[in-house]
């Protein structure tokens, strides 16, 4: 099963490396990865996407806390959470096409933020599945160019992961 | 007033208490190395290879439980240590190793001697730390050594810039460090506590599955006094020999691929398996579809992921061995059942039958010097009492078969990684640390060949090890995996050119002999032990067809051995 990661970690310059390198090590799983600075600066937090049987999970999530970096761990998957990723499209828009892409953008309330005479660039927001939908949308000749954030997720309600 | 980097770096370890030192110098630690040449409360021990300065502080830290340290210079020196630091990781030891590394403007420029030494031992240790700022220095040190030595042990290593340890700064050790982000699980909880007891009185095939853990822990005491109030048969690991003594009768032998019969089969058809601070190594379980399939289990480690990682246990708890001991004793206290004791009974009485079966059992009347032989008349002649270190081969299974430990940390070996070139700088470690007991390291042709540098250390610092080589003019443990599942095609398992290791070890000014006959066995053993301030270098000339049995092949379960 998919399994949303969201870790609280020293933000230290080799952290990022010991959980890549403990993923890559054990040949777990990983579909997406992000990492940022917290409103704590001593403090990076990374959302990790991966997938695996529940003993695979339950490994990764104890190697993850094993790390001496990790000072909090919670998998948003658990509970009811919201999952965010950004994704920008550079799409091919001629004079024929440019009020479909239009329509195509407001239906998935996606925003054009780039426009020249051939192309387009599109933002996107929402959960994975909705980007993916949008991508399927677009006619694949016509795509330039993708670039996804990757997953971040908070949980919902008064659950948080903070220290 | 203020110290220079490598000032700190002397006062933090003889403020941690550290007695010896283990290292190689180069240019990236010179610094350091003229602040401990002008002290002398840390002993530095100068060997001939890191690797050996590695496994030496990982015998000392075996022998002793207090952490082993060691001080190699940046790029080569780093990458000779990293066998050793692998090595200490897999079997969990703690240990403090401190690498120079180039100037701080200089990393990444693929300067003279540089490696990304922290990237290299990522993967083999339990943490480890650059410093690049002297301010940093001495919290540094003092995390490293609180991470190696807290709950799962393991090598830390401390990266330092060379401009580090030639800046200025006020130095002061601190006394207590806290790490938000570290904080291990030592006390086991009430509830799990309660449901094992609970399934521990139900049982009818009881078995301790015990490993290195209780070592690591000093809870051997706490161990032996649960075994003995329950009469439950207890097991060991490769890596747990000692904890319980081998010689008593509740004792069933080692488990796993070269274990006994009787602990295997005892394994195989318990009903409630404990295990305590050991790892279900696939050494161990053999083939895990048929691992224990009539067991409920219990399994206490400190480690959370070691438990259920290989195989699904029942009441997991998570705490430190001694504690959880204690702990699951309180409780039996409190509840008024207790084992079924006919049922225990006749457990016993098969296990006896087991054991009937002698397994280890071998060629009495050979001509040739047989290698479990050689180990018993060791065993005899040190009166069972020596500290035992090993290389890898069959001459450690044999060794751990043979050589019955009934104190903790005198079985020292390398488990996890298998590491042939440890045995004899390990000795070296534990001689240091007890100069006056008798120290064995029990080795073959091929592996004592991986650090015999040492010779020369041990010269320098008169360590009278006696090294016990069981000869057999083949890689032993390969010849005998090709002699049963390759039709016996001996690829490269041959040692051709051996040297003459009398005249080697006489070379390097210790003593050498050579023994073929086995009427010569137990007099060449004595007179080495009497030669105390001597190392003596005794070359046994072994059989060599001989296999180490019973053995697990690979794929089968644990009843599934092959017998003599
Ligand atoms: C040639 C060869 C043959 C081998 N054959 C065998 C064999 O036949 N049988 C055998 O048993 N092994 C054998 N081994 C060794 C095997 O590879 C493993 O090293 C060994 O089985 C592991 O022992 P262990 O389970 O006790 O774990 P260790 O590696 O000693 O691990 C200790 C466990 O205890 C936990 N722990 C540590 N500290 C504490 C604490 N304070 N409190 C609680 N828990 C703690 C750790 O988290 C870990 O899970 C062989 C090795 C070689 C090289
Ligand atoms: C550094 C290293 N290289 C290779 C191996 C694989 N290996 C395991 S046992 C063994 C043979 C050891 O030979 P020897 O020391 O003569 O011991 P014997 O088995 O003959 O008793 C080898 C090559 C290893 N464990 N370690
Ligand atoms: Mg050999």
């Amino acid at each position: 099963m998919r399994h949303i990661i969201s870790i609280l970690m020293e933000n230290e310059a080799g952290a990022l490396s010991r959980v890549a390198g403990l993923f890559s090590a054990r040949a777990y799983n990983i579909e997406s990865l992000t990492v940022a600075a917290t409103e704590d600066p001593s403090l990076s937090r990374m959302t990790i996407v991966t997938s695996g049987t529940d003993e695979i999970i339950e490994q990764i999530i104890k190697q993850l806390n094993k790390l001496v970096d990790v000072v909090r761990l919670m998998d948003m998957t658990d509970g009811p959470h919201i999952e965010r990723e950004m994704m920008m499209v550079k799409v091919r828009a001629e004079a024929g096409q440019r009020e479909e892409f239009k329509r195509l953008a407001d239906i998935f309330r996606g925003r054009i933020i780039d426009v020249t005479e051939s192309t387009y660039v599109i933002e996107l927001t929402g959960d994975s599945a909705k980007l993916d939908a949008f991508l399927q949308a677009v006619d694949t000749g016509k795509i330039i160019e993708v670039v996804r954030s990757g997953v971040s997720g908070i949980a919902r309600g008064e659950k948080a992961l903070t220290i | 007033m203020e110290l220079t980097g490598a000032e700190i770096f002397v006062r933090c370890l003889q403020d941690e208490g550290v007695d010896l030192l283990f290292g190689y110098p180069g240019g990236a630690v010179l610094h350091i190395y003229d602040a401990l040449y002008q002290q002398d409360k840390v002993r530095h021990i100068l060997v001939r290879h890191e690797q050996a300065a590695t496994h030496a502080a990982d015998g000392y830290a075996r022998a002793t439980g207090r952490p082993g340290c060691v001080l190699v210079t940046s790029g080569p020196g780093a990458t000779n240590a990293v066998t050793g630091i692998a090595t200490a990781y897999m079997d969990s030891i703690p240990m403090v190793v401190f690498t120079g590394q180039v100037p701080t403007n200089l990393i990444g420029n693929d300067a003279f001697q540089e490696v990304d030494n922290i990237g290299i031992t990522r993967p083999c240790v339990k943490h480890n730390f650059l410093v690049k700022d002297v301010r940093d220095l001495a919290v540094t040190i003092k995390k490293a050594f609180y991470v190696a030595t807290t709950g799962r042990p393991g090598p830390v290593v401390v990266d330092i810039p060379k401009d580090v340890s030639a800046a200025r700064c006020e130095y002061s050790y601190p006394k207590k460090v806290r790490m938000r982000s570290y904080n291990p699980t030592v006390k086991g909880h009430a509830g799990q506590i309660k449901r094992a007891v609970d399934l521990m009185m139900q049982a009818r095939r009881p078995m301790l599955y015990t490993g290195g853990g209780v070592i690591l822990d000093n809870a051997s005491q706490q161990l032996t006094e649960l075994a003995r109030q329950l009469n439950f048969p207890i097991t060991n690991t490769l890596m747990g020999l000692g904890a319980y003594p081998a010689t008593d009768r509740q004792f069933v032998g080692m488990l796993g691929m070269h274990g006994t019969y009787e602990a295997n089969m005892a394994m195989h058809n318990c009903d409630v398996l404990i295990a305590i601070g050991a790892r279900f190594d696939d050494r161990v379980t053999g083939n895990i579809e048929k691992f224990c399939p009539t067991a409920k289990i219990i399994h206490i480690d400190v480690d959370p992921a070691s438990i259920s990682k290989n195989v699904k246990v029942d009441v997991p708890i998570v705490g430190s061995v001694g504690n959880v001991l204690e702990q699951l004793s309180k409780q039996i206290g409190a509840v008024k059942t207790r084992p079924d004791p006919e049922a225990l009974a006749a457990w016993w009485e098969q296990i006896e039958e087991w054991r009937g079966l002698d397994c280890l059992k071998y060629d009495r009347d050979s001509e040739l010097v047989k290698p479990q032989y050689v180990l018993e008349t060791l065993y005899k002649v040190t009166n069972g009492d020596a500290f035992v270190t090993s290389d890898v081969g069959q001459h450690q299974m044999w060794a751990a078969q043979f050589y019955k430990f009934d104190q903790p940390r005198r079985w020292i070996n390398s488990g996890g990684l298998g590491t042939m070139g440890f045995g004899f700088p390990a000795a070296m470690g534990v001689q240091l640390a007890y100069p006056d007991e008798t120290v064995c390291c029990i080795t073959g042709e091929g592996s004592i060949q991986m650090c015999i540098q040492e010779l020369s250390t041990c010269l320098q610092y008169g360590l009278p090890i006696k090294i016990i080589n069981l000869n057999n003019r083949y890689l032993g443990m390969v010849r005998q995996w090709q002699e049963f599942f390759y039709q016996k095609r001996y690829a490269m398992s041959y040692m051709e050119s051996l040297p003459n290791f009398v005249k080697l070890a006489e070379s390097y000014g210790h003593v050498g002999m050579q023994i073929d006959k086995p009427q010569d066995v137990e007099g060449a053993l004595k007179e080495a032990m009497q030669l105390k301030d001597r190392l003596v270098f005794l070359d046994f000339i072994t059989d060599q067809n001989e296999n180490v049995y019973p053995m697990i092949p690979a794929g089968a379960g644990q009843n599934e051995m092959i017998l003599i």
